[in-house]
């Protein structure tokens, strides 16, 4: 009874055609977004937009790009961390060469040479399937961080191969480098998070998104409907990737500061694929969550001692915390195997019903 | 069901009130450490931690700190993981009246913090690792890696072969290995050996060691023993360092031509080779033990975390690194003044203005364990890097040579283009060291 549908007729194309259909959910949306942009700035510690909001973000829109290719389109890929790698790369090599070009142009261009390198090493899945593209894409993960840290082309040939971000700015305010607030990178991140959540939510109820579930679903099946898996496998690549790609650009060049490969590697992968699955395949809500709970848990559990004033040697926390942490993802598995994002739904639906639940 | 909802929300806002009522402890010079007791890097990490903390333990205990400010410690772990390094930074960074000094124990975490550090006006003492560069004290004004750089070992260590050889002029056409860990740390001094291999005219093989499979190495000492160099040199750290030693050790490759940098010749590195081990050199700047002065005054004092890594070379360094800090702090308040509590910004100057001669450092009870130094504006590196060479003998290490200097006229032209190449690109003007 916390609120009900019952009486909230659609009388238009565009409003059953809407995001969010439900207006208590629409204003909870709009609140959210609100607070994100207005309230966290104002009120959040330094330490949280900067070390939990931000890394949590980015991860979010690294999680969103691989649950397109997982989630939505039904592609095992372990490349994440890659691609990611080459948004970052990129990024550098774009914002120190074309020095004019503004930063958001620079991440997006970052993104776009992600989705082209993700296209390439999508190319085997049109005819391999499941582990087998695992593994064929674990050799982009490989490939990609020996390339970036070979060459010395993709770091300006600099003597110390770990190349710095760039300051740049945004509308005047620094948003990469020394002089950038944590303010004002938040906003930047928050920017892309804001707009790349909303294309992907309509993606996936578009045509296109419809194409990935069918071949997710049944790829012969889908073949046999009409659609070209082809076009469907590669724009999922390409998509997926170009989100990690921009994900991977604004860690280098809004969090770590540095473009730096060990960033990359393959525990990334694993970390973005276990937020995927934690969080709910096939759901933009639960990269979000997941990524948070992915991202946070081990801090949390980390710091949680000493919040409550005992002090505990940092090794025995650290083998607590991966015990924990270990108990707890099986936990969830076993309690809710369809992700944080089912847990959600089930909560929305338990409060619709309160306090007469049958 | 909504008992056990109340009971979930309840333990929600407990632990929120416990966030809120931590206790902040005021007062004192405030020392965040990013150690890494866990993980793949722990056997290094754990006891140049130790070291660290115990030394701060000791000035709190035997002279109660400096004029009366004693030392607040606090560990946040890393497990030498970048982005954790941040995040510990962020953590500590204002806790008991805002960090002094910061440590970050690892190259990539070095790197990161660089730019946040020098914004939140907080020094970065990278002991002998991170950004080479960083010796530019014009353009880097905030961070310091006395007493010595990667590119300074790296050309002290090519130094020491031509001197066992008979001469530079006898590294023309050697072929040397080097195996690194492929980490910013273990490719930094490349440019180095480029440019001293086009200058003697040697050749070397690099062998990258990846971080995720760095015990297992198999194959690259199968190649070591099919090219058969001159020497092998080795950066590594953690894991890495004790799986080199094994392999190369198994291959039968003569020990006493295998030199590892000042990170990778430690005890957890030879011990687990056993008898295979002797032989196995390292560059250091620390003696190895128990008998220097300082040891002696930590009898009875409580509350050291050393134990079985006392007089460890690790452990030792980590004294080192925190004498250096003790020693800055001192020199701070001599300026700002004494008995008081200094700020990041007033440690930076100490350090810049570091110069602690053989007779300092005698007074100290470090002779052997701390290298003199002398630190400038012009020169964080500190104005003479040199390095010692040690030895494994199967149950301790000996120091074999005297100061081994490093070519620094070939290190401070590479440092200053690097430094400014990174202030073209960050917009950073130089300042003036006159």
């Amino acid at each position: 009874m916390f609120y009900r549908e019952a009486g909230q007729f659609k009388t238009s194309y565009a409003a059953d055609q809407a995001v969010l259909t439900i207006p208590l959910d629409r204003a909870f949306i709009y609140a959210l977004v609100a607070f994100a942009i207005i309230g966290v700035p104002l009120l959040a510690s330094e330490y949280l937009i900067a070390s939990i909001l931000i890394p949590v973000l980015i991860l979010s829109i690294a999680a969103l790009g691989l649950n397109i290719l997982t989630g939505y389109c039904g592609q095992l890929s372990l490349g994440t961390g890659a691609f990611m790698a080459a948004g970052a790369y990129m990024a550098y090599k774009i914002a120190t060469n074309i020095t004019w070009m503004p930063i958001w142009l620079v991440v997006l261009g970052a993104g776009l040479c992600a989705a082209a390198i993700g296209v390439a090493f999508g190319l085997p899945s049109l005819r391999i399937k499941g582990f087998y593209l695992a593994v064929a894409t674990l050799a982009a993960q490989f490939f990609l961080l020996w390339l970036f840290v070979k060459v010395p082309w993709f770091v300006n040939n600099s003597i110390s191969g770990v190349p710095t971000a760039p300051p740049r700015s945004v509308l005047g305010f620094d948003v990469t480098g020394a002089t950038a607030t944590n303010e004002a990178k938040y906003l930047f991140v928050l920017a892309f998070v804001i707009v790349l959540a909303w294309i992907t939510r309509n993606l996936t109820r578009s045509r296109i998104g419809r194409s990935w579930m069918a071949i997710r679903d049944m790829d012969i099946a889908a073949e046999l409907i009409g659609i070209r898996p082809l076009q469907a496998k590669l724009s999922a690549f390409a998509i997926s990737s170009f989100y990690c790609g921009v994900a991977g650009a604004l860690w280098a060049m809004c969090y770590i500061n540095t473009v730096e490969p060990t960033a990359f590697d393959i525990n990334r992968s694993f970390q973005v694929l276990f937020m995927v699955i934690i969080g709910g395949l096939g759901s933009v809500l639960g990269s979000f969550l997941g990524a948070a709970f992915i991202f946070l848990l081990p801090i949390l559990l980390n710091g949680a001692p000493g919040w409550f004033g005992y002090a505990v040697a940092g090794d025995i926390i650290t083998h607590i915390e991966f015990m924990l942490f270990g108990v707890l993802i099986i936990f969830f598995l076993i309690v809710e195997p369809h992700g944080l994002a089912r847990l959600w739904q089930i909560a929305k639906e338990k409060l619709r019903l309160w306090p007469f639940p049958y | 069901m909504l008992t056990r909802k109340l009971a979930t929300a309840a333990l929600g806002i407990a632990v929120a009130a416990g966030a809120i009522g931590a206790a902040e402890a005021q007062g004192g010079q405030f020392i965040p450490v990013l150690s890494y007791r866990t993980g793949p890097y722990a056997p290094n990490g754990a006891p140049f931690a130790n070291g660290y903390v115990d030394y701060f333990q000791l000035v709190n205990e035997r002279d109660g700190g400096v004029n009366g400010v004693k030392f607040i410690v606090e560990e946040c772990e890393t497990a030498y993981k970048t982005d954790r390094g941040v995040e510990c930074y962020d953590r500590l960074k204002n806790k008991h009246g805002g960090a002094t000094v910061i440590s970050p124990w690892s190259t990539g975490t070095t790197y990161a913090l660089i730019e946040k550090a020098t914004v939140d006006k907080i020094p970065i003492l990278s002991m002998g690792y991170g950004r080479t560069s960083a010796a530019d004290g014009r353009i880097f004004p905030y961070v310091f890696n006395f007493p010595s750089t990667y590119w300074s070992q790296a050309t002290a260590v090519i130094q020491y072969i031509a001197n066992e050889m008979g001469g530079t002029d006898k590294l023309k056409g050697q072929r040397f290995a080097f195996i690194y860990l492929d980490h910013p740390y273990g490719r930094e001094p490349i440019p180095t050996f480029d440019i001293l291999a086009e200058k003697f005219g040697f050749t070397y093989d690099k062998y990258p060691v990846p971080p995720a499979t760095m015990t297992e190495q198999k194959s690259i000492w199968l190649q070591i023993r099919r090219t058969n160099p001159t020497y092998a040199i080795m950066w590594g750290w953690g894991a890495m360092n004790s799986t080199a030693v094994k392999e190369a050790a198994n291959i039968r490759f003569d020990m006493s031509r295998f030199i590892g940098n000042w990170w990778s010749a430690a005890e957890p590195d030879v011990l687990p080779a056993g008898e295979g081990a002797i032989g196995y050199k390292g560059a250091t700047f620390n003696g190895a033990g128990t008998g220097y002065k300082v040891y002696e005054t930590m009898d009875g004092v409580s509350g050291l975390k050393g134990g079985d890594t006392m007089g460890t070379v690790l452990y030792n360094r980590g004294l080192v690194n925190a004498a250096y800090i003790v020693e800055a702090v001192r020199l701070a308040q001599e300026k700002y003044g004494k008995g008081q509590r200094v700020s990041g910004e007033q440690v930076r100057w100490a350090l810049e203005n570091l110069d602690l001669s053989a007779d300092d450092v005698e007074k100290l009870g470090l002779t052997g364990l701390l290298p003199p130094t002398k630190v400038t504006c012009l020169n964080h590196e500190g104005d003479s890097p040199a390095i010692l060479i040690q030895q494994w003998n199967g149950s301790a290490w000996e120091i074999k040579t005297d100061w081994i200097p490093a070519m620094t006229e070939v290190v401070r032209p590479l440092i200053e283009s690097d430094a400014a190449q990174y202030a073209k690109e960050n917009n950073i003007t130089p300042r003036s060291c006159s």
